[in-house]
């Protein structure tokens, strides 16, 4: 019996006062590789970020999830004058290694060997993507929750995104992410969507 | 405490409680405000240095006096809101603000009338008179940052974080304040605290404090009321309230 | 409340990276803390924004007030200590706007340690850089408002408590407003009325000191309060953050 990595019990979300959705329930096991659906505007971020625990005024509920998350959002969280490596280095997560050789090794992964020194903000929007998602080479954490990370990398960094996300979750780890391409991962992938729960 | 708590926060309980509440306590608290004023204004006897003039100390001191414990309740509703997480007290924060704003604002012009014929100016930079412009500042604070954010339910638990903050501090601003004015050796006359007031002027002094407490009560309940109805503008229960009193 | 948490695991996916285990409390406060300062050296321009602000407000009072030697150096205490807490203000009001736009700030969030902890980073990398190097060049400014020379010491010390007082209480309101994208105005008027004791002992200590008294009571409460803030502060500043990110 797989172990339940994250468990979301009668989630109701709030935006200001109003409700946006109603009794959400979400178990991921390990090993398993979701998709979150729906349509523009039905939560899709918010309920990824109440998974994640950014979000609490709005949220009721409970949400069991492990010790360390890996949450990747919109948002690089890099330092614009920092390089790629002083990024991965000091990464405010506090996630993953932080030994030099690494750190260049998963920055060769996603193809930026030889940008590892530029300051990040030298870096085109797909590439400073990679840097963030270099992490997913790096990190030990057991459930990974990426909003949209196909957005903005070509198809060569999609297939090689892909490939890691199979890997994790062949791994014992769990992912659950947001994304406009439907079925990528056909057999592993599962399909939550959230327009049923929309109040 | 704790079922107490819970049965506040509950808004269904919290209208009726609000309606009993009004019926009993707002015309009381009008009465003592009449009774107060007439009191103080034609039976307390005249102060044998200030005259007439002292008489408005039974709006001063009532309004100064709950503008700074309008503050502190304001805090209490904070911290019950970050702690238990019950909207109710988010209601009450921002239903205290406006109130306690605007006697600390009463207690400062009331001050300024009274400062003109006993220090010959509008306004003297008295450690009390500071004092209570910095609160005028400390709920003009949490009032914008409330009206800043979009999310109200946000707003309410930003408001409770400064609104703690600034419990904290306002011992150290009083005191320093204190302290600021007796470095500055103040040339002007004191007149008010220490000097032992009679009782035929401190009962009616206290009817008014009563009085200020409870309106001030009122009012909260009030403005409380009309932002659960504007919150819960549609749910059945309101409707039911509204409709089979 | 999550009860039976599983907790992290080595879990090296085919591909992964099998290193050395994640960093403990204090090697990541080092670790933001380097982040922080490298990021903000990479702008020096930046840094001399509050010393030159203060140099300009500086400038303006010999014009407004008059020339007068004695008049100066009998304000000079209320000027300094007016214009350091207004150079704050200009500064402290942006403290984590950069990564709250950037992201940082979620991932700071994410971390397993204390996002009051984490936060405390930063803010002393801006009191490093905006209030110790302001108390540095304080001295040039007081003899530009002739200042007493007894006056000079206290001038520094006060300054280098006091505006790490200023920085954490600049730190609170900042975290409360990060997520608004609203300047000035409102951040004045959340801070400047916490501001008022320690600018009030400021003055204090440095007019005592210019006229030949001990200032050291004075001193001992601005250093009473920055402790006090030191404990309090980074508890509100966490606080802050996490709603500011609720939005």
């Amino acid at each position: 019996m797989p172990e339940l990595l994250l468990h979301a019990q009668s989630v109701c979300l709030e935006r200001g006062y109003r409700c946006l959705l109603k009794d959400v329930n979400f178990a991921v096991q390990e090993g398993q590789l979701w998709q979150l659906v729906g349509p523009n505007g039905v939560g899709k971020t918010s309920f990824l970020r109440a998974l994640a625990g950014l979000a609490k005024v709005g949220v009721s509920g409970t949400i069991q999830r492990p010790e360390t998350v890996l949450y990747q959002g919109h948002l690089p969280g890099l330092k614009p004058l920092l390089s790629p490596l002083e990024n991965l280095r000091w990464h405010p997560s506090g996630l993953g290694t932080k030994e030099l050789d690494a750190l260049t090794w998963a920055l060769e992964k996603v193809d930026l060997a030889g940008c590892e020194h530029l300051p990040v903000n030298h870096l085109s929007a797909g590439q400073q993507r990679r840097v963030a998602l270099a992490r997913l080479w790096l990190c030990d954490a057991p459930l990974w929750l990426l909003d949209e990370p196909f957005t903005a990398i070509d198809s060569a960094g999609a297939a090689l995104l892909g490939a890691r996300l199979l890997a994790h979750v062949e791994a014992g780890g769990s992912v659950v992410f947001t994304s406009h391409q439907p079925n990528r991962f056909a057999e592993q992938l599962q399909a939550m969507d959230l327009s049923e729960y929309a109040v | 405490m704790w079922s107490v708590i819970h049965k506040m926060g509950s808004p269904p309980w919290f209208y009726r409680f609000a309606g009993v509440f009004l019926r009993w306590c707002l015309p009381l608290a009008l009465a003592g405000l009449l009774v107060g004023a007439l009191w103080g204004l034609f039976i307390a006897p005249p102060d044998f240095r200030q005259g007439n003039s002292y008489r408005i100390i039974f709006i001063h001191v009532p309004a100064a006096v709950v503008a700074l414990a309008g503050y502190y309740l304001m805090a209490f509703a904070g911290l019950v809101s970050l702690v238990w997480k019950i909207k109710m007290a988010d209601t009450a924060m921002r239903a205290v603000a406006p109130v306690g704003g605007a006697l600390t604002f009463i207690a400062l012009a009331t001050g300024a009338i009274w400062g003109k014929p006993t220090w010959g100016a509008w306004w003297v930079w008295d450690a009390r008179v500071t004092s209570m412009l910095i609160l005028l500042f400390l709920y003009l604070g949490v009032i914008a940052l409330f009206e800043a954010y979009e999310n109200k339910a946000v707003a309410a638990r930003a408001c409770a974080v400064l609104a703690l903050v600034g419990t904290v501090n306002i011992p150290i601003i009083y005191k320093s304040v204190d302290w600021w004015y007796s470095l500055h050796q103040p040339a002007s006359i004191k007149f008010t605290g220490e000097s032992a007031i009679d009782s035929s002027m401190l009962y009616p002094l206290l009817l008014n404090i009563g009085a200020f407490y409870l309106t001030f009560a009122c009012v909260v309940v009030l403005n409380m009321r009309a932002a659960l109805m504007n919150i819960h503008r549609q749910s059945a229960w309101l409707t039911q309230e509204l409709t089979h009193p | 409340m999550p009860s039976n948490r599983p907790t992290s695991r080595d879990l090296p996916g085919d591909n992964a990276w099998e290193g050395a285990p994640s960093s403990g409390a204090l090697a990541y406060l080092g670790s933001q803390f380097n982040r922080h300062l490298r990021a903000s050296l990479r702008r020096p321009g930046e840094l001399l924004n509050p010393l030159v602000f203060f140099l300009m407000v500086v400038t303006l009072f010999p014009l407004g007030l008059g020339p007068a030697p004695e008049q100066l150096s009998a304000m000079a205490p209320g000027i300094l200590w007016v214009v350091a807490l207004l150079a704050n203000l200009t500064v402290s009001g942006r403290l984590f706007v950069a990564d709250f736009e950037d992201g940082s700030l979620e991932q700071m969030l994410l971390a397993r340690h204390s996002l009051a902890l984490t936060a405390m980073a930063e803010v002393m990398v801006h009191w490093l850089l905006s209030g110790v190097t302001l108390a540095l060049v304080s001295p040039l400014f007081a003899a530009m408002l002739n200042l007493p020379s007894a006056g000079i010491p206290v001038l520094m010390v006060s300054l280098l408590l006091g505006s790490l007082c200023l920085s954490l209480i600049g730190a609170i309101a900042a975290a409360l407003t990060v997520s608004l994208r609203r300047g000035g105005l409102l951040m004045s008027l959340l801070i400047i009325p916490l501001n008022v004791p320690i600018l009030i002992f400021g003055v204090a200590a440095v007019s005592e000191a210019a006229n030949g008294y001990n200032a050291s009571a004075w001193l001992a409460l601005l250093g009473a309060f920055a402790c006090g803030g030191l404990v309090l502060a980074p508890l509100a500043i966490g606080a802050g953050l996490r709603i500011s990110m609720d939005t």
